[in-house]
């Protein structure tokens, strides 16, 4: 008997819960926010839906309801994206050691 | 590019987003850490691009929808103040909840671009599946959007409740199961459209009986909704870079969640059915509210800080919204320069999100191993000579030590009372959001500052 491919995702799906709880556990306390600026910035890689649903066999340039719902979102995702990773990297820059001179 | 081929790349782009997480165990591994994750998204999006293998004119649509996102994107993340930072999360996550949302309506309407079916005939899974996306994107969207308002200062922070909310919001649940059920034995559109708008009117009715003080929980939850959104996206579309990511999202705001609820000694479930702050009003604070306080003004908290060798400060929201970060820092410069040894000391839930102090405290150049969390510092208090409280209130309050009477009994705090003496800078007395009165205030060796938070510490700065 075959196993449904649904399978090896939910696989995926679990294991990958696993490695989350694991490796969020590591994270230090005082960078809790850069974690939810940049969680925000990889749950947008949604995005990849976006593209395909503006895509969509769309080669006589007229659009489908569901590709304008797709530009739409292609466009929700980026500003999480950039927004998300950007902010992030503003506020990691901010975290300097003790200088020693001081 | 083959099907094999892209999910191998998919593969590559969900270990570059754990990666992405791991390098946050540090600061000094958070920087590379970021930069994973961008590597990964650009890989996931080019995949995209190349797996399509359509360049028609939609190509060039794609392109500027995703570039007046990315330029929205980029002016809102340099532009936004460090303060603000819980607004911008919320709003983030409203944004992703809809994205959620639109991918979910569009493959229901085009299921043949996901090879999922046909319109009327889509894959029993794969509506599953999408139901689950669509509901989960809509309450994280609508839920965001009222944390959003409420932190905002639009909506009030107070708690909305109303007689059987409980009852009616277990009615929607249940609702959700039943049209996701229907859904899937009749195929019919409608029942997916009232999926959607229950969907809606859920995340909507879930944030409003949550108190302003009690969003560093909603935040964090919402976070993990919009994890599980994308993850419930990623089966419908057979993508591992989503579901990967949707399961390292939801397990993220689900352990923040969980930090958060610890910082207050309260179970989730008492924070999600709300209503904290509103109906227990202490009735022991209002015989207290007359008892003698000791005031003080900048020369006597300069006079003090002067003459001790260890400054512990405790920051907490108020110094958030008076914006004192700056002046603070400006003033723990001076201390150092008259050898003063000053750390600081962070409760898990001060300000309106997870490790919101910490930010703000790097923001104005602190240098974050001067920075402790409440486990590290706590025995310190006992040898230190001055805590200076700014716009911390409950997380100090003894009473949740020593008062089983009170509703934060239990709760860990902050020893700021063993402290040769205490400098509380406060606008007035009245209570913090728990709505009850602090001992701290009346204690012997404590000296009241009341004034705004930035205003003060600039004058103690002067008076050093």
């Amino acid at each position: 008997m075959e196993i449904d491919p649904f399978i090896f995702r939910l696989s995926i799906f679990i294991l990958s819960i696993f490695i989350g709880y694991y490796v969020v556990w590591s994270v230090t306390p005082s960078l809790h926010t850069p974690l939810m600026s940049v969680t925000n910035a990889i749950s947008s890689v949604i995005i990849v839906g976006a593209i395909i649903a503006g895509l969509a066999g769309n080669s006589e340039g007229t659009f489908t309801t569901s590709n304008i719902l797709g530009l739409l979102a292609i466009s929700l995702a980026a500003v999480n994206i950039f927004g998300g990773f950007l902010v992030t990297q503003r506020m990691l820059q901010m975290y300097k050691k003790k200088k020693k001179d001081n | 590019m083959s099907a094999n081929l892209s999910a191998i790349f998919y593969l590559i782009s969900g270990v570059l987003f754990i990666l992405a997480l791991r390098g946050l165990s540090s600061p000094e591994t958070s920087r590379q850490g970021n930069f994973f994750g961008i590597l990964g998204m650009t890989i996931a999006i080019t995949v995209t691009f190349l797996s399509t293998g359509s360049f028609s004119s939609g190509l060039t649509y794609v392109l500027i929808f995703l570039l007046i996102g990315g330029l929205i994107g980029a002016f809102i993340a340099y532009k936004i103040p460090m303060t603000a930072m819980p607004e911008l999360v919320a709003g983030f996550h409203s944004l992703v909840g809809l994205s959620a949302v639109l991918v979910a309506v569009a493959a229901f309407l085009n299921p043949e671009a996901f090879n999922l079916g046909s319109p009327g005939k889509i894959k029993l899974a794969s509506l599953i599946e999408m139901s689950i996306g669509a509901a989960v994107g809509a309450i994280t969207f609508s839920g965001s959007i009222i944390a959003f308002l409420k932190l905002q200062g639009i909506m009030s922070g107070s708690p909305i409740t109303f007689k059987g909310q409980h009852v009616f919001n277990a009615l929607l649940l249940t609702s959700i199961i039943v049209l996701t059920y229907l859904l899937c034995s009749t195929q019919l559109s409608n029942y997916f459209w009232i999926l959607l708008a229950v969907s809606f009117l859920i995340g909507f009715l879930l944030i409003i009986p949550i108190g302003g003080a009690d969003m560093p929980v909603v935040i964090s939850m919402l976070n993990s909704y919009s994890g599980w959104a994308a993850a419930g996206i990623g089966f419908t579309l057979e993508n591992s870079a989503l579901i990967i990511t949707g399961a390292l999202v939801g397990s993220s705001g689900a352990i923040l969640s969980y930090i958060m609820c610890k910082g207050m000694n309260r179970s989730f479930f008492n924070v999600i059915l709300g209503g904290f702050g509103a109906a227990e009003q202490s009735t022991s604070s209002q015989d207290k509210e007359h008892r003698p306080v000791k005031s003080g003004n900048a020369e006597d908290a300069a006079f003090l800080m002067k003459n001790a060798s260890s400054v512990i400060i405790v920051p907490g929201y108020g110094m958030a919204v008076a914006q004192a970060q700056h002046a603070l820092r400006e003033m723990v410069d001076t201390l150092k320069k008259n050898d003063i040894k000053v750390t600081y000391a962070i409760h898990p839930v001060a300000g309106r999100m997870p490790g919101h102090m910490n930010v703000l405290l790097a923001e104005a150049n602190v240098p974050y191993d001067e920075v402790f969390e409440l486990e590290e510092i706590n025995n310190d208090f006992a040898n230190a000579d001055v805590a200076f409280v700014i716009g911390a209130n409950d997380v100090t309050n003894p009473a949740a030590k020593n008062d089983p009477q009170s509703p934060i009994y239990g709760m860990p705090v902050l020893d700021v009372e063993k402290c040769k003496s205490v400098l509380f800078v406060k606008r007035s007395l009245s209570p913090g959001y728990a709505g009850i009165d602090n001992d701290l205030f009346y204690k012997e060796n404590t000296l009241m500052l009341f004034a705004d938070a930035k205003k003060m510490t600039e004058d103690i700065t002067k008076n050093l």
